[in-house]
């Protein structure tokens, strides 16, 4: 029997970037909150101080940071036909867990989605027409647009303190900036990083081939700063160990660093660790939710903890577990094509050009998480689907984040893979080679998507999530189309060798090797309650003070790493909660 | 701060200078000690590793990365050492994997782990089997063959031609990972003796710092590793 704690105004479930996000909005209201985290607290310091942070093979090969699949794991298959197995050990996705989520272990790469990218289907629709869109792809728009989230966008940017060059402000086109994004009302909060040789290479081979190259927006300080909740950064030391890790120096975007010192000292907050929430618990009427039940490892007892408002902010996976645990909304079914809880899961479609320079030294070791340099010019709006044949873009960069030697680096494919040469291979190879790389879309589809698995359980005797997905024609087309272009720029840079790795026609889905955690969709936003999990305040249809945060939002996944827009719908829905929904709680829409 | 290796900075000098005068009274060294040599790899405490089974993996990992060439071998970095103590620890025990059943072992390896057993005990299984087979093929256990045919066995382990059960086909990836990992993680896990694999490919360690570098392009940097334990080398 669940002891029933004291009541709140708001439960946040997960303590990353949106739990962090929401905690200090609803703070600000004066609200009483209670933020319950799964997994261990965490602090610069001690957790992540030099040198005992600087640990290739505890952090990013035994996975120190990242939630353990024996506590929390799902079963993958890659087709309806396939059985699902669990995803046992750690590979193609690395879903964070602990106070500050993934927001401590990524590279810091803070994108805006493009303009069409909140309205895909629309955009394909209306330019190249319906028929375009293959019979099983279920793209949908985001019933939010650019517009409406840009100043939302733009304060997660100075909160996080990117580091950057605007290319477009309120339309004027900037030189050295991206000239593709969308409007934003002013420039980035830090001038941007400068770049590595790698990087240095591709701005100018990219230059003259008519590109229109620039130094990517990061999560990473070039300065000293001092956001508006008084949270101060320092500058990026380059230290080569960004991704997996959280940073020694106070340089990498982080909760911790931006938000969460501050947000400790409001009395009206507190936050608890080693407490997974098992589900969210509906009234009687089942049009509202009364709060949630957890279980708290210290005390080893479960725990109600009643409250008016429910954030759901955990990672993106695990919101849409518990929806479905919680058996709330219709979960989806690829059959009909009706329910919409774990409907349009995506992910994301990667692959790069390695070059090879014997004689150049391109020291690896220094490096930022999102270091580099970018073209946009075969961005999601720059490409004629219906002549190309796909939907889709990606972006295209060159930028070492790290040179940690266990993970492996580039060699010569014809260099023997253990052996004399072997050995020789990385004496011979190791900095001497660079990548260009293309980070790209990933449209959803009919039969890819989440639900409860028939199987396997967890630790508490829930059904784990199972996951279908496979890639798909569309997307294998965009990824052959940028490797054309990408062996291009690369062949005009003259390397001794180079060799590339993308996807290409047949492909299945590999769960082992490390790919992107870019997984989204499965409790998706939109216009239309039949299509979709939240409305466009991220609000649930179906039991209106339940807020569901993070990238399961996203209705297809864009071109760019997630979270930029990930913090700025935190801060569109905050804005509703704040102005609209706690004066008159109700659905919104 | 640039400590360049012989070419003390007058920075390094003030410092070194100043340590040594607030330390001269308590007759400490100024300067670390050379690492005491470590036990020989023959008469190592094992953590986990049985006899036959620490001389399967002594045999193996020479064969992986040899001593012969440029840079030192799996020995002279004492790989063995490091898996041994991982396969004794969390790593060994699959302690943060979802291992509950059913198991599936023979499932499409793209799908990964899904071998009911855990890493070490696909060593314990693994190597009498292998053992067996080079004894029915040539003669003698793995640790006993020459270079040459070690190469082979290893060879044919990696193509899948040993018959080895679906639970432990696993094996070969496995020590190969465990001994790259053992070649290059920082020498408090008990390999990469002496740092002398990041010597070698001219990675730093836990340096950490390299803002000042940035801008240096196609130069090649100057300063050798140092571990977490603060080993310089």
């Amino acid at each position: 029997m669940a002891r029933t704690a004291e009541r709140k105004d708001v439960v946040i479930i997960g303590l990353g970037w949106t739990g962090s996000i929401l905690g200090m909005e609803l703070a600000n209201e004066g609200l009483e909150i209670l933020a319950l985290e799964r997994g261990e607290d965490r602090n610069t310091v001690p957790d992540f101080k030099y040198p005992e942070v600087i640990d290739e093979l505890k952090y990013a090969i035994r996975m120190g940071f990242m939630q353990k699949p024996r506590n929390s794991t799902l079963t993958i298959r890659r087709s309806l036909e396939e059985t699902a197995l669990p995803y046992r050990q750690l590979g193609s996705f690395l879903p964070g867990n602990g106070v500050g989520g993934a927001g401590i272990h990524w590279n810091g790469l803070n994108w805006r989605p493009m303009e069409n990218e909140f309205r895909l289907r629309s955009y394909v629709e209306e330019r190249f027409g319906a028929q375009i869109i293959p019979e099983d792809m279920t793209i949908q728009d985001w019933g939010v647009t650019y517009d409406e989230l840009e100043t939302h966008m733009d304060r997660f940017e100075y909160v996080a303190g990117i580091s950057g060059q605007a290319g477009n402000i309120n339309g004027r086109i900037i030189e050295g900036g991206n000239p593709f994004e969308a409007p934003r009302a002013r420039d980035f909060p830090m001038p941007p990083l400068p770049n590595t040789y790698d990087s240095t290479l591709f701005r100018e081979a990219a230059s003259a081939m008519g590109y229109h190259p620039f130094t990517r927006p990061a999560a990473n300080a070039s300065q000293a700063y001092t956001n508006e909740y008084g949270m101060s950064l320092g500058p990026c030391n380059y230290c080569g160990f960004c991704e997996r890790f959280g940073c020694l120096n106070y340089s990498k975007s982080s909760p911790q660093v931006c938000i969460l010192d501050a947000l400790k000292r409001k009395p009206n907050f507190q936050y608890r660790t080693h407490c997974d929430v098992l589900r969210i618990e509906k009234a009687t009427d089942g049009l509202t939710s009364t709060g949630v039940t957890y279980f708290d490892e210290m005390a080893n007892e479960e725990v109600f903890q009643p409250a008016d408002l429910v954030i759901v902010a955990a990672y993106s996976l695990h919101n849409v577990h518990l929806l479905l645990l919680s058996q709330i909304g219709t979960p989806y079914d690829p059959v009909t094509g009706t329910g919409v809880v774990g409907k349009n899961y995506s992910y994301q479609m990667n692959g790069g050009t390695t070059l090879f320079f014997r004689d150049r030294f391109f020291n690896p070791f220094i490096g930022t998480g999102s270091n580099g340099v970018s073209i946009d010019d075969f961005a999601i709006s720059q490409i004629d689907f219906a002549r190309e044949g796909f939907i889709g873009g990606s972006y295209i960069s060159s930028g070492t984040a790290n040179g940690r030697p266990i993970a492996g680096f580039a060699m010569p494919s014809d260099t023997p893979k253990w052996g004399a040469g072997w050995k020789q291979g990385i004496g011979d190879w190791y900095g001497h080679s660079m990548s260009i790389g293309a980070h790209g879309s990933n449209m959803s589809y009919r039969d890819v998507y989440l639900d409860l698995d028939p199987t396997y359980t967890d630790r508490y005797g829930r059904a784990l999530m199972r996951m279908t997905f496979n890639w798909k024609p569309n997307d294998i087309r965009m990824t052959q189309f940028m490797k054309s272009r990408i062996e291009e720029i690369a062949t005009s840079m003259s390397p001794d060798l180079m060799q590339s790795s993308y996807k290409s026609d047949g492909a299945q889905y590999d769960v082992r090797p490390y790919q992107t955690t870019h997984n989204v969709g499965g409790a998706i936003m939109g216009a239309d309650r039949n299509t979709s999990v939240l409305n466009r305040y991220l609000q649930s249809w179906d039991m209106h003070n339940v807020f569901v945060m993070g990238a399961s939002a996203f209705p297809q996944n864009t071109q760019y790493n997630p979270t930029g827009a990930v913090g700025g719908l935190a801060y569109w829905a905050a804005d509703a909660i704040r102005r609209d929904y706690l004066p008159n709680p109700r659905p919104l829409v | 701060m640039t400590d360049l290796p012989g070419r003390p900075s007058r920075r390094s000098f003030l410092k070194g200078s100043a340590v040594t005068a607030t330390l001269a009274g308590l007759s400490l060294p100024t300067k670390a000690q050379p690492a005491p040599e470590p036990v020989p790899l023959d008469q190592v405490e094992r953590e986990y590793l049985e006899p036959a089974e620490w001389a399967f993996v002594m045999a193996a990992c020479a064969r992986l990365i040899p001593s012969e060439g440029e840079g030192p071998g799996a020995i002279e970095c004492r790989v063995p050492v490091f898996i041994d103590r991982q396969l004794a620890g969390d790593f060994g025990a699959a302690a943060d994997w979802y291992m509950a059943g059913p198991h599936n072992a023979a499932a499409d390896p793209l799908l990964g782990w899904q071998t009911p057993l855990t890493p070490a005990e696909i060593y314990r299984q693994a190597i009498p089997v292998v053992d067996g087979w080079c004894r029915d093929n040539h003669g003698a256990v793995f640790a006993e063959l020459d270079a040459q045919t070690q190469d082979s066995v290893l060879t044919a382990l990696e193509g899948g031609d040993l018959p080895l059960a679906p639970e432990i086909r696993g094996f070969f990836t496995l020590i190969w990972q465990n001994t790259r990992e053992g070649y290059f993680a920082d020498p408090m896990y008990g390999g990469n003796h002496g740092m002398q694999a990041w010597v070698y490919i001219g990675f730093p360690g836990a340096r950490g710092s390299y803002l000042e570098w940035v801008n240096k392009h196609n130069v090649e940097y100057p300063l050798g590793p140092v571990s977490i334990s603060g080993e310089r080398a």
